[in-house]
């Protein structure tokens, strides 16, 4: 049973490393067209996103719809640190990474402070106060106004004016305009790193001590407390974890623009990334990472489609459920693929 | 014989309803003791009091020396009380193995640090866990189940399977909730053996809750008859099954 799990995550690891080879050379070769160039880290940024959200929605079995509030958290405060040490650090790898050390940090602390009152809600109340606490983040960090002059740094919620600089003095975080001049230290490289070093974290936690009690808590509640598992702490590891990884996530996607404003991390990235994981499969990893990088990818390439985006994310999201989850649909599926499946060694539940 | 359970006056209420009422039970080690009474009568309810999942109003419970009224219900695992559930309650999306491994959970640690980077500690406590798990398996004839999903076991399976896992806790008492409940009459005799033999393997102090006659007058030593949340009768199993208030209140003329 071990060697199976192993093999089944040395195929993810193998699928990312493959794909990142291909688009690499591809890329150096010249034979990318800039569109998919530029797409290149967004979908990096996607799968983290998506593999962490399927630890919180997949395997501990909560709803949360706030994960775009804390990559918001990790992008501003990734990009504030660059901003303030652009001139010190001038190793665009190192400053990344430090970038990013710093907003999963800050998210890590997010995600546990709401994760402490929001876990202890069930359901669609939790879903409903995440996404609460998502567009809060979101408000909040769009009327921060933070400036810096000889005199040190300046911190205002009202205005720009109201910071008090000396004219010398150098905007950083202003408000709903966000922050500009990020310097552009993504590539597509750290990406494939970070996708690497999210999946090592997350399949090592989900086959481990830790994940089979967040499992058995998912599961079964009462159960799981009853043999001496502490339900809240695990939950509240589980969300933080998500939140540092979707912070790390926020930093990368900040250091890929040129204007970073809170405004994008509103509500319908975070159902972006929710569609990512149901359309994968929830608690499946290998899932997330193909379902996220479709995604992506589709409209773009389906560019003159644009108009009916939602429409065939909805209907795709309905069949998918449907061919999942329908009794009559499994049935159907057992009768005609039910040989082909089993054949291949393969289990229908 | 020492005490295993000591439990005096407990009561709860939940709202103008006195669920139970001056409940008193002791339990010496090692014995089997019934706790049997009409539906309604508040078995289960003492059942969730003695594990934490409700707190008591009332009275206080000592487990082998140590009070533990008021713990918190994963506290009150690790104090040593293991229970199974009356509508079975497994990790049902789970492999088999993986449910008893759960339940090892506090019994083979290792820092969530050791997991993510794959330490040796981690290597290690998995090691053991997986032979320890197996063995528990073995024990309670479901080691060819423990690649299945748990889920997908009949029913008799699962029920085995919910006290393996209640097992691997390494409890010093076991509180069985119906474990005989929706099983026919093989079933339940053979769960009876498996029973007796878990008493006497792993030398275990057992409280079960039971509406089968027959495995209650079989198996237990002592009973209580809890009616309308109070104790109606206590005492050796004969003496009190032929008790004319009993037979009256619940086993019926």
């Amino acid at each position: 049973m071990r060697s199976k799990k192993l093999k089944n995550n040395l195929i993810t690891y193998g699928i990312v490393v493959v794909a990142f080879i291909i688009m690499q050379s591809l890329s150096s070769a010249g034979m990318l067209s800039s569109l998919m160039k530029g797409l290149l880290v967004p979908i990096c940024v996607y799968i983290v996103l998506a593999v962490s959200l399927n630890l919180v929605v997949g395997i501990s079995g909560e709803l949360s719809l706030g994960h775009a509030g804390f990559m918001c958290v990790g992008a501003f405060g990734g990009a504030f640190f660059s901003k303030c040490v652009q001139e010190t650090i001038t190793v665009p790898a190192l400053r990344l990474f430090l970038a990013m050390l710093v907003g999963a940090a800050l998210a890590a602390l997010f995600g546990f402070l709401i994760g402490i009152p929001v876990l202890r809600l069930k359901g669609d109340y939790l879903a409903i106060v995440t996404l609460a606490f998502g567009e809060i983040i979101k408000n909040v960090i769009n009327v921060i106004y933070i400036g810096v002059d000889g005199a040190g740094l300046h911190f205002s919620m009202r205005d720009q004016f109201s910071l008090g600089m000396a004219p010398d003095g150098k905007i950083l975080i202003n408000g709903a305009q966000g922050i500009t001049g990020t310097p552009k230290d993504s590539t597509f490289f750290a990406g494939f790193v970070l996708i690497m070093v999210t999946l090592f974290i997350i399949m090592n936690l989900i086959d481990s001590r830790d994940g089979r009690a967040v499992m058995a808590i998912r599961d079964s509640r009462i159960a799981a407390e009853s043999i001496g598992i502490n339900v809240t702490g695990y939950k509240l590891m589980c969300f933080t974890v998500s939140a540092a990884l979707a912070g790390a996530a926020g930093t990368l996607y900040a250091h890929n623009l040129a204007t970073l404003t809170a405004s994008k991390f509103n509500f319908n990235t975070s159902i972006l990334v929710l569609v990512f994981v149901v359309l994968g499969g929830m608690g499946s990893i290998r899932g997330s990472v193909i379902a996220a990088t479709a995604l992506t990818l589709l409209p773009e390439l389906l560019r003159g489609l644009n108009n009916y985006r939602m429409l065939i994310y909805s209907i795709i999201l309905i069949a998918m459920m449907l061919y999942n989850w329908a009794p009559k649909v499994l049935e159907w599926r057992e009768r005609h693929f039910g040989r082909l499946l089993h054949r291949n060694g393969k289990e229908v539940e | 014989m020492a005490q295993m359970l000591e439990v005096r006056n407990l009561g709860i209420s939940f709202g103008g309803l006195r669920a139970v009422n001056e409940f008193s039970l002791s339990v010496k080690k090692g014995q089997l003791y019934g706790l049997i009474g009409p539906n309604g009568a508040g078995k289960t309810t003492v059942f969730n009091l003695l594990t934490g999942v409700y707190k008591p109003d009332t009275g206080s419970v000592i487990l082998d020396g140590k009070d533990i009224t008021g713990m918190k219900t994963a506290q009150i695992s690790r104090a040593g009380i293991a229970r199974t559930f009356q509508n079975i309650r497994l990790f049902g999306k789970m492999p088999v193995l993986d449910n008893v491994k759960a339940g090892l959970h506090n019994r083979h640690r290792y820092s969530s640090v050791a997991g993510i980077l794959r330490l040796p500690a981690y290597f290690k406590e998995e090691k053991l866990m997986d032979e320890r798990a197996m063995e528990l398996l073995k024990v309670f004839d479901l080691d060819g189940d423990a690649e299945k999903i748990a889920s997908g076991l009949p029913y008799g399976k699962q029920r085995r399977l919910e006290i393996a896992r209640a097992m691997a806790t390494d409890p010093k008492l076991l509180l069985l909730d119906e474990p005989a409940a929706g099983m026919n009459p093989k079933e339940t005799q053979e769960l009876m053996e498996m029973i007796s033999f878990v008493r006497k393997e792993f030398d275990m102090t057992i409280l079960l809750i039971e509406h089968d006659m027959r495995l209650v007058s079989g198996i237990c030593e002592e009973l209580t008859v809890l009616n309308f949340g109070e104790v109606l009768a206590q005492g050796a199993t004969q003496t009190v099954l032929s008790d004319p208030e009993v037979i009256a209140a619940y086993l019926g003329e």
